[in-house]
C-alpha cells in the first residue's frame, strides 16, 4: 500500500481513487485478484446459461427455451467457460503464485500484465452483448464450424470474432510474461529443477498458448474474410473446404484443452504432498510426462474428425497419437497416488478438492481413451456421451483444481483460515452434484442421443431429469462458495505464514495476508531445497 | 437370412440372440449392439475400451481408497521418506503401453473393414440440407426427401408425445436386407451428420464433398437415427429412419415409387389445366407452410427477429407476386431460406403463397395459379 500512496494523488474522491487503484495497478497479486474476480463473475453468467439449458432439457418438448436462443445459450456456455472462467482463473493463480514461488518481486513485465488484464473485460462485454443484438448471439456452438458461423451467421458473428481476437491477444501477452517471469526472474539458486511443479505446468501451459492461439487468431480472421471480403476459404461454392476449418480450429482446440488442465496438473502436485506429508512422487518425471502431453497435443487434432471422411491412414496415425497421451496421462495419476502411499494423510478441504480432481479427471481420461478407438468413436461422435467425457475432465477436472487451488492458497491471499465445516459442506454437495449431473450422460450418450439438441426422444426423458435436477444443484452449491470466499477475506481464524503444517515452498515463507511487495530481494535457496 | 448357416456368422447370429433378452436395458446404459456385423464389432470394441477401463480404475481407485484408509494421520503418523522409483515408473509406463497395444490391433482391423466402401451392390446419395434428408437411389433414379413426422402440437406438448417422438419421418429410407449398401453423403448447406447406430454409421454431410459409408443388414425392421451435427435450429428435428425389407419386397417399392412417380407427373399436368379457387388452395398451403415454413417464420408468421422475417405485412408477402414467386422458388443466397422449386411441386408452391398472402392479416386477395408456377420455373 505505501508504494502506491505514492502514485495516487491524494486530493482524488476515493472511488476515483478506488477505480484508479485497479485499473492502473502493475502489481502481480493485485492483477491476480482481478483476474479471480472476473472468471468468478463469468463462471457464474457462463453456469446459468448452462442452468437454462437444462431447465428446457428437463422434459421431451420445448418448454422454455427456444430452439434458436438454445442454441445460442449453448455457444456462449461454451465461449465463456473455455475462454473466460477456466483460462482466466488459471492466469490469476499463475500471477498471484508463480513471484512468490519463483521468489520474484513480481511479473517480469508489469504493465503488458496490466493491459492483458483489462482487454478481457472489454473483450466479454463484445461478446455478451451480441445477446441483445437483432438476429441474436452466435448459434453455431463454441466450436463455430463453417459454414455454419460464416454463411449463415448471424451478424453478431463479427461482434465474435473481434471478443475472439481480443481474448486471443490477452491470453498471448499473459503467456509471453509468464514465460519471461519464469525464465529470467527465478532466484539464484532456484533451478528449471527445483521450481515447484505449479511452475512447470504453467511454463509448458504458456508456451501452447504462445503456439496456438496464432492459431485461433487466424481461422477467426479467415472467417471474417469469408464473411465480408469474397474469400472462400471455407465456403465449397468458392472452391474453399469447409472440413479445412476443422483442421484449424482443432488444432488450435486440442493443445486448448490442455492449456485447461496442465495447471490443474500443477495445482494437484501441490496440494497432495502438503496433506499426504510426503515429498512429491516421480517430480522428473511429472515434468517429463507434462511435456510429453504437451508435444503429443499437436498430433491429435484429428481425433475431433474422425467422421468427417479422413482417410484410414490418418484415422489411424491419430487414433495412435491419441491413444498414446494415455500413457504419460497415467504416469502423473500413478505418481500423485505413489505419492499419497504411506504418507500421513489428513483431509482439508483443499485436499478434498485435489483427491477429486485426480480420480473425476481420470474418470474424464477413461471416456476419452474409448473415444480414441475410431470405430467406436463413430458410434460416440457428437453425442452427450462426448459431453459427459469434456465435462469430466472440465469440471471436476480443471474447475475443482481451481477451487482447490482457492481454498488453499486463499490464507496466504487474505490472512484468513477458511471455515473448514463450510469448506467440506461445500466439497460434498459439489462432489454429488457434478456426478449427478455428468454420469448419467455416458448412459444417454450410449443410447444414442445427439448433443446439442433442445429436445429429444422419450426413451433419453428419465436421464435427462436426473441430469437437469444435478445441474441445478451444481449451480446453486456455488453460491455457497461465493459466500465462503467473501466470508474468509472478510474474517475469520488468522493464518500463520505456513498456513499448512505440511505446506513447502517459498509462498509459505511470506507473512499471511502476503505483503503487496515480496522478494524485493531474492530469498536465499537452500541447497537441498525442493527435489 | 440364407447365410446364417455357419462361420463367422453364426457367432453373430448368436451375440444377437443372446443381446434380445437384455435390449431393453442395454438400450438405457449401454452402446446397443445394432443389426449389423459392422455394428456387432463395433460395439465388441466399446467393450473391451470399457472393460479395460473399469479394470483398470478398480485398481487405481481401490488404490488410492485404501492408501487413503490406511495412511491417513490417525493410522500412520509418521510418514514414509521415499520420492522416486525408476523401477516403478518404468513398470507403469511399458504395462499400459502393452494394454494399448492390445486395444489398438481389434480397433485397427475393424477400422479396415469399415472404410472398404468396394464392391456395393447398391449406391444411395444422401443429401442433407437444413432440416430434412434427401434420398436418391443412383440405380434406379427414385428419390425424394424425408422430413420429420412428428406433429409441433407434440413438441409443443398440446398433444401427447408419441413412442416415436422426434423419431418418425414421412417417408423413410427403404432398404434391402443383406445387400451391400454404399452411402454417398453429400449437404447442400451447412455440415449435417448422417447416423444410423443400429448400422454403426455415422458420416458427416458435408457440401461440396461427398463422403463414404456402407453397411449389409442382415434383418428386416424399421431402424431409426438423427442428425449428429449441429446444423441450425432445427439440428433437433432431422430424424433418419430406414425401413429395411427382404430383397423381393424392396423390388417391389422400387416398382412403385416409380409407377407414383409417373402418377404424380399426369397429377401435375391435371392440375395446371385447373383454375384453383381460394378455398381449394388454402388447406394445402396452410399443411405445406406448417410442414416447410414454421420451423423459421413461426406458425403466426411473425418469424422470430431479423434472422427469420416475419411475413405478417413483409414487403415480400404483400409486395409484387412475381419477387414472391422469386423467394420462395429460388430462396435467398447465403442464408437459410431455401429454393424450394425443386423440392416442391406447382400445386403446393401456388397454395403456400396463397396461404402467406391471405393469412395472418395479410389480405391481398391475391391467388396463385399452379400454372404460373410451372412457368417460372
Amino acid at each position: 500500500m505505501v508504494a502506491h500512496a505514492q502514485i495516487v494523488p491524494k486530493k482524488r474522491h476515493p472511488l476515483l481513487a478506488f477505480a484508479a487503484r485497479w485499473l492502473f495497478t502493475t502489481n502481480h497479486k493485485e492483477i491476480g485478484t482481478l483476474y479471480l474476480c472476473l472468471s468468478f463473475l463469468l463462471f457464474f453468467i457462463a453456469g446459468s446459461m448452462a442452468m437454462f439449458m437444462r431447465l428446457e432439457l428437463f422434459e421431451p418438448g420445448i418448454q422454455f427455451v427456444d430452439p434458436l436462443f438454445y442454441n445460442q445459450l449453448l455457444t456462449l456456455h461454451g465461449l465463456v467457460m473455455v475462454f473466460g472462467a477456466v483460462m482466466p482463473a488459471f492466469v490469476g493463480l499463475a500471477n498471484w503464485l508463480i513471484p512468490m514461488m519463483i521468489g520474484a518481486p513480481d511479473m517480469a513485465l508489469p504493465r503488458l500484465n496490466n493491459f492483458s488484464f483489462w482487454i478481457l473485460p472489454f473483450a466479454f462485454t463484445l461478446l455478451l452483448s451480441s445477446l441483445f443484438m437483432e438476429g441474436g448471439a452466435p448459434n453455431f456452438g463454441w466450436t463455430f464450424y463453417a459454414p455454419l458461423s460464416t454463411t449463415y451467421g448471424p451478424p453478431s458473428t463479427d461482434f465474435f470474432i473481434l471478443g475472439v481476437h481480443l481474448m486471443g491477444i490477452s491470453s498471448i501477452m499473459g503467456a509471453i510474461n509468464i514465460i519471461v517471469t519464469i525464465v529470467n526472474l527465478r532466484a539464484p539458486g532456484m533451478t528449471y529443477m527445483k521450481m515447484p511443479m505449479f511452475v512447470w505446468t504453467w511454463l509448458i501451459t504458456a508456451f501452447l498458448l504462445i503456439m496456438v492461439m496464432p492459431v485461433l487468431a487466424g481461422v477467426v480472421t479467415m472467417m471474417l474474410t469469408d464473411r465480408h471480403f469474397g474469400t472462400s476459404f471455407f465456403d465449397a461454392a468458392g472452391g474453399g473446404d469447409p472440413v479445412l476449418f476443422q483442421h484449424i480450429f482443432w488444432f488450435f482446440g486440442h493443445p486448448e484443452v490442455y492449456i485447461m488442465i496442465l495447471p490443474g496438473f500443477g495445482i494437484a502436485s501441490q496440494i497432495i504432498p502438503t496433506f499426504a506429508r510426503k515429498k512429491l512422487f516421480g517430480y522428473h518425471s511429472m515434468v517429463y510426462a507434462t511435456l510429453a502431453i504437451a508435444v503429443l497435443s499437436f498430433v491429435v487434432w484429428g481425433h475431433h474428425m474422425f467422421t468427417t471422411g479422413m482417410p484410414l491412414f490418418a484415422e489411424l496415425f491419430i487414433m495412435y497419437a491419441t491413444m498414446l497421451i494415455a500413457v504419460p496421462t497415467g504416469v502423473k495419476v500413478f505418481n500423485w497416488i505413489a505419492t499419497m502411499w504411506r504418507g500421513s494423510m489428513t483431509f482439508e478441504t483443499p485436499m478434498l478438492f485435489a483427491i477429486a480432481f485426480v480420480m473425476m479427471f481420470t474418470i474424464g481420461g477413461f471416456s476419452g481413451l474409448m473415444l480414441a478407438l475410431v470405430p467406436a468413436d463413430i458410434q460416440y461422435h457428437d453425442t452427450y456421451f462426448v459431453v459427459a467425457h469434456f465435462h469430466y475432465v472440465l469440471y471436476p477436472g480443471a474447475i475443482f483444481g481451481t477451487m482447490g487451488a482457492v481454498y488453499y492458497w486463499l490464507p496466504k491471499w487474505c490472512g484468513h483460515m477458511v471455515d473448514e465445516r463450510l469448506g467440506k459442506l461445500h466439497f460434498w454437495c459439489a462432489t454429488f452434484a457434478v456426478n449427478l449431473t455428468f454420469f448419467p450422460m455416458h448412459f444417454t450418450g450410449l443410447a444414442g442421443m445427439p448433443r446439442r439438441v433442445p429436445d429429444y426422444s422419450l426413451q433419453f426423458a428419465d436421464f435427462n431429469m436426473v441430469s437437469s435436477i444435478g445441474a441445478w444443484l451444481l449451480g446453486l452449491t456455488q453460491i455457497l462458495f461465493l459466500y465462503i470466499v467473501v466470508k474468509t477475506i472478510r474474517g475469520g481464524e488468522k493464518a500463520t505464514a505456513q498456513v499448512w503444517e505440511g505446506a513447502e515452498g517459498l509462498e509459505w515463507t511470506i507473512p499471511s495476508p502476503a505483503p503487496l511487495h515480496t522478494f524485493e530481494t531474492p530469498p536465499v535457496i537452500a541447497q537441498d531445497h525442493g527435489h | 437370412m440364407t447365410s446364417f448357416a455357419g462361420g463367422p456368422k453364426r457367432g453373430l447370429m448368436t451375440l444377437l440372440l443372446w443381446g434380445v433378452p437384455q435390449l431393453s436395458l442395454a438400450a438405457k446404459f449401454n452402446m446397443r449392439p445394432g443389426v449389423t456385423e459392422m455394428s456387432v464389432r463395433v460395439q465388441y470394441i466399446h467393450h473391451i475400451g470399457l472393460w479395460v477401463c473399469v479394470i483398470v480404475g478398480i485398481i487405481v481407485f481401490g488404490a488410492m481408497f485404501y492408501s487413503m484408509f490406511a495412511h491417513r494421520r490417525s493410522r500412520n503418523p509418521t510418514p514414509a521418506t521415499f520420492s522416486d522409483s525408476i523401477v516403478v515408473e518404468f513398470l507403469w509406463t511399458l504395462i499400459p503401453v502393452l494394454i494399448l497395444v492390445g486395444m489398438a490391433i481389434p480397433a485397427t482391423t475393424a477400422l479396415r473393414d469399415i472404410e472398404d466402401n468396394e464392391n456395393s451392390d447398391l449406391t444411395v446419395l444422401i443429401t442433407a440440407s437444413q432440416w430434412k434428408w434427401h434420398y436418391k437411389y443412383l440405380d434406379s433414379g427414385i428419390s425424394y426427401y424425408s422430413n420429420i413426422a412428428t406433429p409441433d402440437e407434440q413438441i409443443e406438448n398440446l398433444q401427447p408425445k408419441d413412442e416415436y417422438y422426434l423419431l418418425d419421418v414421412d417417408k423413410p429410407l427403404v432398404l434391402p436386407t443383406n445387400k451391400k449398401i454404399r452411402f454417398l453423403v453429400t449437404a447442400d448447406d451447412v455440415i449435417h451428420s448422417w447416423w444410423l447406430p443400429d448400422f454403426a454409421v455415422k458420416q458427416d454431410a458435408i457440401p461440396g464433398f461427398i463422403n463414404e459409408a456402407w453397411a449389409r443388414i442382415p434383418v428386416a425392421g424399421v431402424y431409426r437415427g438423427q442428425c449428429a451435427e449441429l446444423c441450425g435450429v432445427g439440428h433437433a428435428y432431422m430424424p433418419i429412419v430406414a425401413d429395411v425389407r427382404p430383397e423381393a419386397e424392396f423390388d417391389a417399392w422400387i416398382e412403385g415409387q416409380r409407377l407414383a412417380a409417373e402418377l404424380a407427373g399426369e397429377a401435375a399436368v391435371a392440375a395446371r389445366a385447373k383454375t384453383w379457387t381460394m378455398v381449394e388452395l388454402l388447406p394445402t398451403g396452410e399443411e405445406v407452410f406448417v410442414k416447410h415454413c414454421a420451423t423459421c417464420h413461426q406458425r403466426d408468421g411473425r418469424g422470430q427477429g431479423a434472422k427469420y422475417p416475419a411475413l405478417v405485412g413483409s414487403e415480400i408477402a404483400t409486395g409484387a407476386i412475381t419477387d414472391h414467386l422469386n423467394r420462395v422458388m429460388n430462396g435467398k443466397t447465403d442464408t437459410e431460406m431455401q429454393a424450394w422449386a425443386p423440392q416442391l411441386s406447382d400445386l403446393e408452391i401456388a397454395a403456400v403463397i396463397t396461404y402467406e398472402r391471405n393469412s395472418w392479416g395479410n389480405d391481398t386477395g391475391d391467388i396463385v395459379q399452379p400454372i404460373t408456377v410451372y412457368e417460372a420455373r
